[in-house]
C-alpha cells in the first residue's frame, strides 16, 4: 500500500531534485515507474490493502483501497503510463525533461493519494499538492508570461474552491462524531455541522472539477504542454471532485439538500459547457469544455444515487479524453496548429492516429455501443428516478456531446489542403494511441448487464440499490446522440444562425472570468491598496506622529517648564544674593557704627524681654 | 548544561574581542560558525535527552536578587524545546549564510553570538524578570544589527523598532510587576505563579494586567494595529539580521502568550479570549491585503509574517473556549500555534535569506526591476519557489502542518472568525505566485540601475548551505511531524489544563 502511492511522489521528488542532470535518464526512469504502479494498483485493486501511520493528534493517516479506489488507482495508473509514454517519444532532448516527468510523477501520485486517503486530512493534503503541481505543469514553458499568468489562475480558482475541505475538516471535528475525520463518518456529524462539510466538500469538489462556477480555469490550464492536458482531463485532477462526490454520497444524501444541488450543477454543466464547446474554434479548448460537460455527467451521477454510472462515466471518460488530447498534441507538433479550420484533413494526413483519435471522439459522441453512450444511459437512470426535468437536461447535454464530437471529426476527415510544412508523427507517439483507442472499445461491455452488476459488486453497491436503464432510454439517446452527429456532420463549417453575442459568450467560457475578475479579484486589490493605504496613512503616521509628538513635549519641557524650573532656582540665588549684600552691609569696619548698632539691637532685645513677660 | 548552552555563545563573543585586532577575517567566520555548530548540537542533545512525558526538565536555579523575589530559574518543557532548536538552527543558518560578509566582522559575530544567548535564555527563562532581560537585550542587540549592517535608512528603521518595542517591553514589565504584587508570597518565579495562579477572582486587577502583559506581547509578535515598526526594520535589515528577527524574535511574542499569559492569567484570558480572536483574525486578513499590495519583496514577506502570526493568536485565542469539551480540537490549536512558531521560523527565515541573495546581486528588493531569473539562477529560483510555496501552506511542507492544526482546531470554537481567516491563505498564494511570475519568469531582465553589475550569478554554496537545511526541515516536518508533535502536544495540553482553572 504505501508503495503505491510512495513510488511515484519519491521517484518524481528525486528527479525534480536531480535537475537537468537527469533529463536523459528522466524518460526511463518515469516509465519504470510508471509501470511499476500499474502493476502495484491492480494488485491493490484485488487485494484491498490499508496502511495506517501516526500523524496529528488524533487524526491518524490511513490509506486503504477498496472498489472505487482501486478502479480509480487502475485508471490512474494506466492512462498516466499511456501519456508518459507519448510524452517520452515527444518531448525532444531540449526540454527540461527531468522536471517534466518528475512533476508528471508527482502529479500522478498525489492524485494516488486523494483516491486511496480515507480520511479527510490526507485527502487534502494529495488534493493540494495536485494543485500545486498542476500550477507547474501548466507553467512548464515559463518563459512565456502567458502560461504562467494561466497557470496562477488555474491554482488560484481551485484554491479558492479548496478552502471548502479546510473548513469541512474543522467542522467535521466540531461535531465531534468521528475524532479521526474518516470519509465515511462525516455523515454522522449532525446539523448544523453537517450542512457546513456538506458545503464544504461540495464547493471543492466543484471547484476541482471546473464544475460551474468556476469552469474558466480549465480553459486557461490549456496553456500547458498536451501530455498534462491529457492526464489533467482524463485521470487526475479534474475527475477527482468528481471521485469525492461519488465517495461522500452518504454525505450528500444526509444533509437533504447536497444531492440536489450536487445533481442540478451537474446537468447544468453539462448543458452549458457542452454549448461552450460546441462553439469553440481551437481544438484543445474545445476539448476542454467538453471534459467540463463530461465531467458535470460524473457529478450528475454522484447527486442522482448513480454511483456505478458515475464511475463508469468516469473510466470510460478518462481512456477516450486523453486519447483526444494526446491525439491534438500529436497534431500540434506536427502540424503546428490547434485551431480547427487549419486542422482539415489532419486525420487523412496521419491516418494511425486519425483512426484512433477516431474512435476516442465517437466513444465520446455517446454514439453507440461505445462504452460513453451506455454509461451515461446507466447514469440517466437514477436522474430519471429523481426528476424527469433532471434527465432532459442530461439528456440535452448528451446530445451536444454528439454535436461537438462531430464538429471535430468534419474538419479532421476534410480532403487534406497542402501543408509542406507538416513533419510526421514519430511511431512512439502512436503506439499509446492506439492503446488507449482498444481501451475505449475494450470498455464498452462493462457498461452492460453482467459485467456491470459485477462492477457494482466491486464498489460495494448492493444488488438492485441502483437504477438500471430501460431498454427504450438505451435507443433514445443512441438515436438521438446518432441523429445529433449526422446533422452537425451535415451542418459542417457552416455558421449558426444565432446572435453574434451569444456566439461570443459562448465561445468566452460565458465570460466567467470576467466575471471573476470583476466581482472577486478586482475588489480585492482594491482591498489591498486602502489596507496599505491604511497602514501607512494611519497607523505608520500615527506611530510616527506619537514618536514627533513626544520630541515636541519634550522640546516644550526644556523650553517652558524647565525655564520654569531653572528660573525659580534662579531666583532663589539672586534673592540669597541680595540678601547676602544686604547683611554685607552693617559690617562697614568702623567701630562707631557697630556701638550703635550693638545699642540698637540691645534696645530691641529688651523692649522684647518686656513684651513677652 | 542548560546554562552552558544559553552564556556560551557570549562567552566565544568576548573571546573573540580579545584576539588581536590583526586577526584574519577568517578566524572570525570559523570560531563564528563553529560556535553555532556546536550550540545546535547541544540542543540536540537536549532533545535526545528530553523525556516527552516528563513536564518541565534542565531545570537549574540560583539565587540572584532574593531580596526582591527574583531569582535565576532556567527549564525545558515541550513548549521552549522546539523553539531553541529553531533559535539554534536559524543561528547556524545565518552563520554559514554570511561567510562572505566583509564589513567588520569581528563586531557581526559578535552581536550574533550575543544575540544568541539572548533569544536561548529567553525561551529557556523560568524567571519573569530573566525572561525580561532577555528580552530586553534582544531588542539591544538587534538595534545594533539593524543600524550597523543594514541598508541606507537603517538608523531610522533601527531606532523605530528600538523604540517601538521597547515601549512594548516597559508595557509587560508593567504586568509582570502587577503579577509579583498578587502573588503571596511575592515572587516572580515562573512555576510558582502558574501554581499559584495569583488573580484567581480580581476580575479588574486581572484585566488591568492582562492588557498590559498583552500589549508587551502584541508590539513583538506583532499583530495589527502595532506592527508598523516591521515593515521598515526588515527592509532595512542585513539578510542575515532580518532572518532572526523574523524567524526568532517575533516568537518572543508569541510564546509569551502560552508561556505567560494563558497559564498565569487563566480566568480573565478566557473572559477576554474574543478580543484576542478578533486581533488575531484582523491581523491574518491586513496582513495578507497588505502584503499583497506590495512590490517591494522583502516588505512583502514582512507583511506574511504579520498574517502568519496572526494564525498564531487566532489559535491561542480560540483555544480558550471551554465550551462543549471539545478537548482534541483545542488542543490542536494549540499544538498549531506552536508547530506555526516553528515553521514560520524556518520558512521566513529562508525567504529573508533568499531576499538577501537577491538584493546582493541587483542591489534592489523591487520586483518590478526583476524578470525572468529562472534564466540565470535556475536554482536559487527553484528554492524561492519552494520557500514561497512552502510558506503559502501546500501540504508536505510545514506551514501545512500548522495552519491544518490551526484551523481545524479553531473551526469548532469560532466558526465565523476561522471561516474568514482561512481567506488568509488564499490571499498569501495569490500574492506569493505573483511575486514568483513577475520575479522569476518571463524574459530576462535585471536592474539597470548605475552601478549594478549587469549579471546575475547563481546561488553560491554558502548560501544554499544557508538556506537548503532549513527547507528540507520543513519537509520533513511536513511529511513527518511526529517527532515534533510528540514532544509539543503534552505541553500543549497541560497548558489547557491550566487554562480550564
Amino acid at each position: 500500500m504505501w508503495a503505491l502511492v510512495a513510488l511515484p511522489l519519491g521517484a518524481g521528488a528525486l528527479l525534480l531534485m536531480a535537475g537537468r542532470r537527469a533529463d536523459r535518464a528522466a524518460p526511463g526512469v518515469a516509465l519504470a515507474v510508471a509501470v511499476a504502479a500499474l502493476g502495484l494498483a491492480v494488485a491493490a485493486a484485488f487485494r484491498h490493502p490499508s496502511a495506517r501511520a501516526p500523524f496529528l493528534d488524533g487524526l491518524p493517516v490511513r490509506f486503504a483501497v477498496d472498489g472505487l479506489s482501486g478502479l480509480l488507482a487502475v485508471t490512474i495508473t494506466a492512462v498516466t503510463l499511456a501519456v508518459l509514454l507519448f510524452s517520452a517519444a515527444e518531448f525532444g532532448a531540449g526540454e527540461a525533461r527531468a522536471r517534466f516527468f518528475g512533476l508528471m510523477l508527482l502529479f500522478a501520485g498525489s492524485m494516488l493519494v486523494t483516491v486511496t486517503a480515507t480520511t479527510l486530512p490526507v485527502l487534502l493534503m494529495g488534493w493540494e499538492v495536485m494543485g500545486a503541481t498542476s500550477w507547474a505543469l501548466i507553467g512548464y514553458w515559463w518563459r512565456d508570461p502567458e502560461r504562467t499568468s494561466a497557470a496562477d489562475t488555474a491554482f488560484l480558482t481551485t484554491r479558492t474552491a479548496d478552502l471548502g475541505l479546510y473548513l469541512a475538516a474543522g467542522a467535521a471535528l466540531a461535531s465531534g462524531h468521528d475524532s479521526a475525520l474518516s470519509l465515511d463518518g462525516l455523515a454522522r456529524a449532525e446539523e448544523p455541522w453537517l450542512s457546513f462539510v456538506a458545503a464544504g466538500l461540495v464547493v471543492a469538489a466543484f471547484g476541482k472539477s471546473a464544475q460551474l462556477p468556476f469552469s474558466f480555469w480549465l480553459s486557461k490550464a490549456m496553456q500547458g504542454p498536451s501530455p498534462v492536458s491529457a492526464l489533467l482531463h482524463s485521470a487526475t485532477m479534474v475527475v477527482a471532485g468528481a471521485y469525492l462526490l461519488l465517495r461522500t454520497g452518504p454525505l450528500l444524501d444526509a444533509s437533504g439538500w447536497g444531492d440536489d444541488v450536487v445533481a442540478w450543477t451537474g446537468a447544468a454543466t453539462a448543458l452549458f459547457l457542452g454549448l461552450v464547446a460546441v462553439a469553440q474554434t481551437d481544438l484543445k479548448q474545445l476539448l476542454a469544455a467538453s471534459t467540463c460537460a463530461q465531467i458535470g455527467f460524473m457529478v450528475l451521477a454522484a447527486g442522482a444515487h448513480a454511483a456505478s454510472g458515475g464511475t463508469l462515466q468516469l473510466i470510460a471518460h478518462a481512456a477516450a479524453k486523453s486519447l483526444l488530447f494526446l491525439g491534438a498534441g500529436a497534431w500540434l507538433t506536427a502540424l503546428g496548429t490547434q485551431r480547427l479550420p487549419a486542422l482539415l484533413g489532419a486525420a487523412r494526413r496521419h491516418p494511425a492516429a486519425g483512426v484512433a483519435f477516431t474512435v476516442a471522439a465517437l466513444s465520446l459522441a455517446g454514439l453507440p455501443p461505445l462504452s460513453l453512450w451506455a454509461a451515461k444511459d446507466v447514469l440517466l437512470a437514477g436522474a430519471l428516478e429523481s426528476s424527469p426535468w433532471l434527465y432532459a437536461t442530461g439528456l440535452a447535454g448528451a446530445v451536444l456531446s454528439a454535436v461537438y464530437s462531430a464538429k471535430v471529426l468534419w474538419y479532421l476527415w476534410r480532403p487534406a489542403v497542402p501543408r509542406p510544412d507538416a513533419r510526421p508523427i514519430p511511431g512512439g507517439a502512436v503506439a499509446p494511441l492506439v492503446l488507449l483507442a482498444q481501451a475505449c472499445v475494450a470498455l464498452t461491455p462493462l457498461a452492460f448487464a453482467p459485467l456491470r452488476d459485477s462492477v457494482e459488486r466491486v464498489l460495494g453497491l448492493p444488488a438492485g440499490i441502483e437504477p438500471s436503464p430501460h431498454p427504450w432510454e438505451f435507443a433514445l439517446s443512441g438515436a438521438l446522440a446518432l441523429l445529433a452527429a449526422a446533422v452537425a456532420w451535415a451542418w459542417g463549417s457552416r455558421q449558426l444562425p444565432l446572435p453574434q453575442r451569444a456566439k461570443t459568450g459562448f465561445r468566452d467560457w460565458l465570460g466567467l472570468e470576467r466575471v471573476a475578475h470583476v466581482l472577486l479579484v478586482g475588489p480585492t486589490m482594491r482591498l489591498a491598496r486602502a489596507a496599505t493605504a491604511f497602514d501607512d496613512r494611519v497607523l505608520d503616521r500615527a506611530v510616527d506622529g506619537s514618536a514627533s509628538a513626544a520630541v515636541r513635549l519634550a522640546r516644550w519641557t526644556d523650553g517652558v517648564v524647565e525655564r520654569a524650573f531653572d528660573g525659580t532656582v534662579g531666583a532663589v540665588a539672586a534673592g540669597t544674593r541680595a540678601l547676602g549684600r544686604w547683611s554685607r552691609r552693617p559690617q562697614t569696619g568702623q567701630l562707631h557704627q557697630y556701638l550703635a548698632q550693638a545699642v540698637a539691637a540691645f534696645t530691641v532685645l529688651a523692649v522684647v524681654l518686656v513684651l513677652l513677660r | 548544561m542548560l546554562t552552558a548552552l544559553v552564556f556560551a555563545p557570549t562567552a566565544v563573543a568576548v573571546l573573540l574581542f580579545a584576539l588581536p585586532r590583526r586577526t584574519s577575517p577568517t578566524v572570525f567566520r570559523v570560531v563564528w560558525v563553529v560556535m553555532s555548530a556546536v550550540e545546535l548540537a547541544l540542543v540536540i542533545g537536549l532533545w535526545a535527552g528530553y523525556d516527552s512525558a516528563g513536564g518541565m526538565q534542565y531545570e537549574e536555579r540560583a539565587r540572584w536578587i532574593p531580596s526582591a523575589g527574583v531569582g535565576y530559574h532556567v527549564g525545558v518543557d515541550g513548549l521552549s524545546l522546539p523553539l531553541l532548536a529553531l533559535t539554534g538552527l536559524l543561528f547556524l543558518a545565518c552563520a554559514v549564510y554570511s561567510l562572505r560578509e566583509n564589513r567588520r566582522i569581528r563586531e557581526f559575530a559578535a552581536l550574533f553570538l550575543f544575540l544568541e544567548t539572548t533569544c536561548l535564555g529567553l525561551f529557556a527563562a523560568l524567571d519573569l524578570i530573566l525572561f525580561f532581560v532577555f528580552f530586553d537585550l534582544s531588542i539591544v542587540a538587534m538595534y545594533f544589527v539593524i543600524a550597523g549592517w543594514g541598508h541606507r535608512q537603517a538608523a531610522r528603521a533601527a531606532l523605530k523598532f528600538f523604540l517601538y518595542t521597547f515601549i512594548g517591553s516597559l508595557a509587560l514589565l508593567l504586568g509582570f510587576i502587577g503579577l509579583y504584587l498578587a502573588a503571596e508570597p511575592h515572587t516572580f518565579d515562573m512555576v510558582e505563579l502558574t501554581e499559584q495562579n495569583p488573580l484567581a477572582g480580581r476580575s479588574v486587577y486581572g484585566a488591568l494586567v492582562l492588557l498590559a502583559v498583552v500589549v508587551g506581547l502584541a508590539v513583538k509578535t506583532p499583530t495589527v494595529p502595532f506592527h508598523t515598526w516591521l515593515p521598515p526594520a526588515h527592509v532595512e535589515a542585513p539578510a542575515a539580521g532580518s532572518a532572526i528577527l523574523a524567524g526568532v524574535l517575533l516568537k518572543m511574542g508569541t510564546y509569551g502568550f502560552v508561556r505567560i499569559a494563558m497559564p498565569m492569567l487563566p480566568e480573565v484570558w478566557r473572559r477576554y479570549a474574543l478580543v484576542l480572536v478578533v486581533i488575531g483574525v484582523v491581523s491574518v486578513l491586513h496582513g495578507a491585503l497588505v502584503a499583497l499590495a506590495q512590490t517591494d519583496f522583502k516588505r512583502m514577506v514582512a507583511y506574511t509574517s504579520v498574517n502568519h502570526m496572526g494564525y498564531i493568536v487566532l489559535a491561542v485565542g480560540a483555544a480558550a473556549a471551554t465550551a462543549d469539551g471539545s478537548e482534541q480540537a483545542r488542543s490542536l490549536a494549540v499544538t498549531g500555534a506552536v508547530t506555526q512558531m516553528v515553521s514560520h521560523g524556518l520558512l521566513t527565515g529562508a525567504l529573508f535569506l533568499l531576499a538577501g541573495v537577491l538584493y546582493e546581486r541587483g542591489r534592489t528588493y523591487d520586483m518590478g526591476a526583476y524578470s525572468g531569473l529562472a534564466t540565470v539562477a535556475p536554482a536559487f529560483a527553484a528554492m524561492t519557489g519552494i520557500a514561497a510555496f512552502a510558506s503559502l501552506g501546500l501540504p508536505g511542507f510545514s506551514g501545512f502542518i500548522a495552519e491544518f492544526q490551526i484551523f481545524t482546531g479553531s473551526l469548532g470554537p469560532r466558526p465565523l472568525a476561522t471561516s474568514l481567516s482561512v481567506l488568509g491563505i488564499l490571499l498569501t498564494a495569490g500574492l506569493f505566485l505573483r511575486a514568483l511570475r513577475q520575479v522569476f519568469t518571463g524574459p530576462l531582465r535585471l536592474p539597470d540601475a548605475p552601478g549594478t553589475p549587469r549579471v546575475f550569478p547563481e546561488i553560491r554554496a554558502h548560501e544554499s548551505a544557508a538556506v537548503v537545511p532549513l527547507l528540507v526541515l520543513a519537509v520533513v516536518l511536513g511529511v513527518a511531524p511526529r517527532f515534533m508533535l510528540d514532544v509539543i502536544e503534552p505541553a500543549s495540553r497541560s497548558v489547557l489544563e491550566l487554562l480550564a482553572r
